[in-house]
């Protein structure tokens, strides 16, 4: 190693006092600066920060953002997510393979210049897109990639680029979230009342979790106050990774103040300090505005000491930035993420309200649930029950993409019908809707006036629209290889089971597939889904078993009607031994 | 308080469990056997393998991790619930390069005495065809990791027993494998053959060496009961 990489690798140690809660941060850095993160450097970080070697491979190997290989100096990641392929994301990759001279998931003989693939960005809406570093560029067409590449080579800074535009595509605003809130006005009312009263208040008003399980806010925040230990913690949880959704996107670039006027409700009630933002690797962009926010609110006496003049009521945020892990969304991996280390999940119990980060009592909240909060504290119970349906108040979110008029977000009242939604958003001939990511499920004609509801179709937001020409079984396909590539790898049934279902699936869309073949796919991927330890394998099956559900006629125009079908070429698989000891190929029509 | 019980039904049995206990646990000392391969006696439990998943109230739970309460009807020993062990068990045995006749581990490997008690009797998913790396560099400990079924009982070990931390998980997903705290081989690390770590591996991924065959094929212990069927014994290697 030469001296200028240890020099740099033990003053970003020390930047970071050389904690080791803090490996995510460090290992970003030095990937930043290094371009990897060598056996080398990984020795190095561990003896700064006293650890094992071992430990520092086992987190840093785990995210996508961090490479062991050498990188260019500009990294480009392509989102080839299902909606970005829909709207000709592999056109755009195969005019970047031109233009650089390399192909995706290499580095150009210059050195200069890598290219990868990426799942979901954020910009389903403006699709497709891609990441260059950290600045994203939306609504690409391949005609654009020579500009982009010329730019990169000269050194120019991208942000200067006419595709880097982010449009906030905010459709439909409704009254609960996507509505002006006057800072500090969410904190005073709750700082004028007890802890418990405000949990009361969200109690009354039945506001339930937005990240798509709906678990009820007030219970979770209740639970967490009164469990015991010297320190509370709350988590706004803005690692949105299901693909198709974006509404977080929107919610931090418009609505920044009410996230941390939520954030600081949250703490009031449950007796937290701190409290971090962990927002997912690809939305670095926001950061810069975040932080420009919260020193306002700082400056502002919104946060820091004796908040809005409530004596003892102190309270500030961090904001943790994510290294490219779809599971860090489920929050006991994000919590594990956020103590740097690998994003595994944990095993439940304890939940992280009794014991979560730093083993302490922690409230993970979703972004939008954190608005909410903050509005019925303005508006009251009342008020914010009066929208939605019984069980599911309020409004939701819905992040809009795919095959209709108008792609974005918009604000609709729980209750809403499918088909509502779809004439709303200009999709009316959707053959298919996959309502809640792909971990949510697919929906065909039939199931469009079901509502969105905790109840009916439950959805974290995302909403993507299948318009008629699309093959729904292959984009059942690309996501079942979203979620194998996302698997932590922790547990059996997820780690081997999805990849596979990959390979069962693939045999089926491949023409080579029998009866007993879907069987056997359908039983394996009720076994991924009872067996798996989180959330992510109990519904990374959804997408084969939702469709087997809905859509059972393009399975049976893809199967064959012999008994057994090999999954492998006999003859191909015996070519070389017999070129080898020269014998014949077999004859014609028989079996081997 | 120490003389509290917590009744819990498995199988239709009543058992009467201790607060804090695991499901896992309880069974054991009642007498009832709940499959499992990650978890060891000796260790906190790792929630790898699912194998020992129960059924509870309709809801799917790991027994090693999960605590009893009061009242909980576990399903344990039905068909439902060991179909579905006996694919994961499956899809161990597809993941990795697992060559039984060949293997030093075979009568005392706990992967393939569960193959058996849960009859499986030929696997019918395909092979992954890993290519996993054998590491001799260690005097006394090979690693074989087409054997390696991610248990994590060697890092468990390591880590809290020995307080030697040798080992560790590296990548995502299928592409997780088994790592050692050093740049080169296990050979660099301060592991020994005494340790807790190197006597724990569930099946022939961790061996010692020039201790191969001790025991005749034939004499070992699931050669002569299967697994489970009296204590729930966890024999070392070399035993």
């Amino acid at each position: 190693m030469g001296e200028d990489h240890a020099r740099i690798i033990d003053a970003t140690t020390e930047r970071f006092g050389k904690d080791r809660g803090r490996l995510i941060d460090i290992a970003r850095a030095l990937q930043g600066e290094l371009g990897h993160l060598s056996e080398e450097t990984i020795g190095r970080i561990a003896g700064a920060l006293d650890m094992h070697r071992v430990e520092v491979r086992d987190a840093v190997s785990f995210y996508s953002f961090f490479s062991r290989e050498p990188t260019g100096k500009t990294v480009i990641r392509l989102c080839n997510g299902v909606v970005e392929r829909m709207m000709g994301a592999d056109e755009v990759a195969r005019a970047f393979e031109e233009a650089v001279g390399a192909r995706f998931g290499e580095t150009e003989p210059g050195q200069s210049i890598s290219m990868v693939y990426t799942p979901c960005i954020g910009l389903s809406d403006q699709a497709p897109s891609a990441l260059v570093n950290k600045t994203p560029l939306t609504r690409l067409r391949r005609d654009d990639v020579p500009g982009i590449v010329e730019a990169v080579r000269e050194g120019r800074d991208v942000s200067d680029l006419p595709q880097t535009e982010i449009k906030l595509n905010l459709h439909k605003t409704g009254p609960v979230i996507c509505a002006r809130l006057e800072r500090g006005v969410a904190i005073r009312a709750a700082v004028n009342r007890s802890p418990a009263d405000v949990i009361n208040e969200i109690n009354r008003a039945r506001l339930r979790g937005r990240g798509g399980a709906g678990f009820p806010t007030a219970m979770k925040w209740d639970y967490c106050r009164r469990a015991g230990g010297d320190r509370h913690f709350v988590i706004c949880n803005a690692d949105e990774g299901e693909p198709g959704t974006f509404k977080d996107r929107v919610l931090l670039t418009g609505f920044a103040d009410l996230v941390f006027e939520g954030m600081t409700v949250a703490a009031y009630a449950v007796g937290a300090r701190e409290g971090f933002l962990y927002l997912r690797g690809e939305y670095e962009h926001l950061l810069g505005h975040l932080e420009e926010v919260l020193r306002k609110r700082r400056h502002l006496g919104l946060l820091g000491e004796n908040i809005c003049g409530c004596e003892g009521f102190s309270f500030d945020v961090r904001i943790q930035v994510g290294a490219g892990a779809y599971v860090c969304g489920e929050e006991s991996a994000l919590i594990e993420s956020l103590e740097g280390r690998r994003g595994a999940p944990r095993d439940r119990p304890p939940f992280p309200v009794q014991s979560g980060y730093q083993g302490e009592p922690t409230s993970v909240n979703n972004v939008e649930t954190l608005c909410c909060a903050a509005r019925i504290m303005v508006e009251g119970a009342e008020w914010f029950a009066r929208f939605g349906t019984k069980d599911s108040t309020g409004t939701k979110l819905l992040s809009v993409s795919g095959d209709c008029a108008r792609p974005g977000v918009y604000e609709v009242e729980f209750g809403a019908s499918v088909a509502k939604v779809l004439d709303m958003v200009g999709g009316a001939d959707a053959r298919g809707v996959q309502v809640g990511g792909p971990s949510g499920r697919c929906l065909g004609p039939r199931d469009y006036g079901r509502s969105i509801s905790f109840d009916d179709v439950s959805t974290g937001g995302s909403f993507m629209v299948f318009g008629p020409q699309r093959d729904v079984l292959r984009m059942m396909y690309e996501f079942t290889e979203f979620f194998a590539e996302e698997s932590c790898g922790w547990c059996a049934p997820c780690r081997v089971g999805m990849t596979l279902l990959v390979r069962q699936f693939e045999k089926i869309l491949n023409g080579k597939g029998t009866r007993a073949d879907q069987a056997a796919l359908e039983r394996l991927a009720v076994t991924v889904k009872n067996m798996s330890r989180c959330g992510l394998g109990q519904t990374g099956a959804n997408p084969i078993l939702t469709s087997l559900r809905n859509f059972p006629e393009l399975y049976d125009a893809r199967l064959r009607s012999e008994e057994f079908i090999a999954p492998f070429d006999l003859a191909e698989a015996l070519r070389e031994g017999r070129q080898i000891t020269g014998r014949k190929p077999p004859l014609e029509g028989t079996h081997a | 308080m120490t003389d509290e019980t917590i009744s819990i039904s498995i199988d239709g049995r009543d058992v009467e469990a201790k607060p804090g206990q695991t499901i896992l646990r309880a069974a054991d000392e009642a007498g009832i056997y709940i499959p499992r391969l990650c978890f060891h006696p000796d260790l906190p439990p790792g929630g790898h393998c699912r194998i020992c998943t129960v059924k509870v109230h309709g809801r799917y739970m790991s027994a090693c991790t999960s605590p009893v309460a009061e009242g909980l009807v576990v399903e344990n020993d039905t068909d439902e619930v060991n179909e579905q062990r006996r694919r994961i068990i499956e899809m161990l045995f597809v993941e990795g390069n697992h060559y039984c006749p060949s293997c030093e581990a075979s009568g005392a490997c706990e992967l393939q005495a569960l193959g058996y008690r849960l009859g499986l009797l030929a696997p019918t998913l395909p092979y992954l065809r890993k290519v996993n790396a054998v590491d001799a560099t260690h005097p006394d400990v090979y690693i074989d990791r087409d054997r390696c079924i991610l248990c994590g009982r060697c890092v468990r070990a390591s880590r809290v027993v020995d307080r030697k931390s040798a080992f560790g998980f590296e990548g995502r997903g299928i592409r997780n494998r088994l790592a050692v705290d050093a740049d080169g081989g296990l050979g660099e690390t301060p592991l020994a053959a005494t340790d807790k770590a190197a006597g724990i591996c569930p099946t022939g991924c961790l061996t010692l060496k020039r201790r191969g065959y001790r025991v005749p094929v034939g004499q070992r212990p699931y050669d002569r009961a299967p697994i489970g069927a009296g204590a729930q014994d966890v024999p070392s290697q070399g035993e």
